[in-house]
């Protein structure tokens, strides 16, 4: 009678997290500051983006002892990264319990041209999307929860920020059109037809789609909310600010209260010195973690 | 009638859709003086700890105990019967501390024991679409309290007085029976003000 990994349990996992923000944590230290600041999730991750971004070489998952550390010490979920298409990642991550995996372009990824058939895992995927093709594609795949690639470890939010606005003009594009238009449309993004018409039915995408990739301040946080998220992911920004515990509480009210812009004022004052910041344009292809995934 | 949806975190849009959906007008409370204005207040589903760290910047905590203590309305959805529930297993303290339960946190697992089920709910349905998320269920039910629902045992679903409390999450499916239970104790705890 009880059914596990369907749809609605591992979307409706998702829908419990709107209006959250979730952070990355590498350590059961910095998981207890997380989730002291109200975190909804963390992820638990070995580097944070800025760090693989500076060490360069293979990112892979996390050390299991990382995850396991991270899972004993906290009640709220933990999410992990595997690589894209890495089918053993994935299930190791899945066997350790871990609530949620990112099947992620921080990491190398190992497959470069398949995603993870994600439909067949018990647990539930977030994966990365710049636009509503790729954010089609991996619905059709089975991810239950969306969040713009952005450009992680940067500190920068403009793609973060290109990513959410471009998603959300093509569903308000994909709502209006006629049905005859549908089919051209699915061709030109190389989306699933039938995945488009879930959600031209519905008038939303399926799952929730959060911000993420170069969150550095409250007012970011609160800038992606009015664009659309239904929440935040904040990679390097807290652990490598001068105040970690403040800087945490300070994501997480701006995110719950997006439009009271006094309050963002007051939560903005004194945090020290946000991310330094990588100017995108400076930035090589090869360099682009947004560029990985199909 | 007027019901509010404490909307910090969580699945709040999906609560005022269904409140909506039964005839009732949706309010989201982000701000103690919303309460004011109120006939019943949900407790949304969403991470319970979360929730309480924004409760406690707020000053909500003794305005929603207040709210509760004034006999309005509240219902709570998995988080939110975390947030009701007078004790919480092996726990030192409790939140709102309204309703005379115990609860376990996260006691079916990790989300991969997450589920769906049907249910029987006295005085809503025989077959009511559950799901459970992380959820908690109740392990102690005070004399008081009236068990609406368990699944294989556990206690699901309860009622103590004017307090609604469930592990599951109706707002994720578009049964709105359990609403409509809400909404007729709305009516009557307003008739008796």
């Amino acid at each position: 009678m009880a059914k596990t990994g369907t749809d609605l349990v591992k979307r409706g996992m998702a829908e419990m997290q709107k209006g959250g923000v979730i952070m990355d944590v590498v350590n059961a230290e910095q998981a207890k500051i997380a989730e002291e600041a109200g975190a909804v999730a963390v992820m638990a991750l070995e580097r944070v983006p800025s760090d693989i971004r500076a060490a360069g070489g293979v990112a892979r998952m996390a050390d299991p002892t990382i995850t396991e550390e991270v899972l004993n010490a906290v009640s709220i979920p933990v999410m992990a990264k595997a690589r894209i298409g890495h089918i053993v990642e994935a299930r190791v991550l899945e066997s350790m319990g871990v609530d949620y995996i990112d099947e992620s372009e921080v990491l190398t990824p190992a497959d470069e041209e398949y995603h993870l058939n994600k439909s067949e895992f018990t647990v539930p995927f977030v994966c990365g999307s710049r636009d509503l093709g790729e954010a089609a594609r991996r619905i059709g795949e089975g991810a239950s929860m969306l969040r713009t690639k952005g450009e992680p470890g940067t500190g920068n939010i403009v793609e973060a920020v290109r990513h959410m606005r471009k998603v959300q003009s093509q569903v308000r594009k994909l709502i209006s059109m006629d049905l005859d238009e549908v089919m051209t449309f699915a061709k030109d993004l190389g989306a699933p037809y039938d995945v488009l018409l879930q959600i031209r039915e519905a008038g939303k995408l399926p799952v929730v789609n959060f911000a993420a990739g170069g969150v550095a301040t409250p007012a970011d946080a609160a800038l992606m909310m009015q664009l659309g998220a239904d929440g935040v992911f904040v990679g390097s920004g807290i652990f490598k600010s001068d105040n970690p515990a403040k800087f945490a509480k300070a994501i997480v009210e701006a995110t719950t209260h997006y439009q009271d812009y006094k309050l963002i004022a007051e939560l903005s004052k004194g945090l020290g010195t946000p991310m330094k910041g990588i100017d995108i344009a400076s930035l090589s292809p090869e360099n682009r973690m947004q560029e990985r995934g199909w | 009638m007027k019901i509010g949806v404490l909307a910090l975190q969580g699945a709040v849009v999906e609560h005022a859709r269904t409140v909506e959906a039964v005839g009732a007008e949706a309010i989201l409370v982000k701000r103690v003086e919303q309460l004011a204005e109120l006939d019943g207040l949900i407790l949304p589903g969403g991470e319970s700890t979360a929730m309480r760290r924004l409760i406690d910047r707020y000053d909500f905590l003794e305005s929603l105990r207040a709210f509760g203590a004034a006999g309005k309305p509240i219902f709570g959805t998995c988080a939110g019967m975390i947030l009701l529930a007078k004790r919480i297993n092996n726990q030192q303290t409790s939140h709102l501390g309204l309703m005379d339960v115990t609860v376990e946190r996260n006691a079916f697992g990790r989300q991969v024991d997450s589920f769906e089920t049907e249910l029987e709910i006295k005085g809503v349905a025989q077959d009511f679409p559950a799901v459970f998320i992380r959820a908690p269920y109740i392990i102690e039910a005070g004399p008081g309290v009236e068990v609406l629902s368990e699944d294989t045992g556990r206690i699901v679903a309860a009622r103590d007085g004017h307090y609604l409390a469930t592990a599951f999450h109706p707002e994720l499916t578009a049964d709105t029976r359990l609403m409509g239970y809400f909404v007729e104790m709305v009516k009557e705890a307003a008739v008796k003000a």
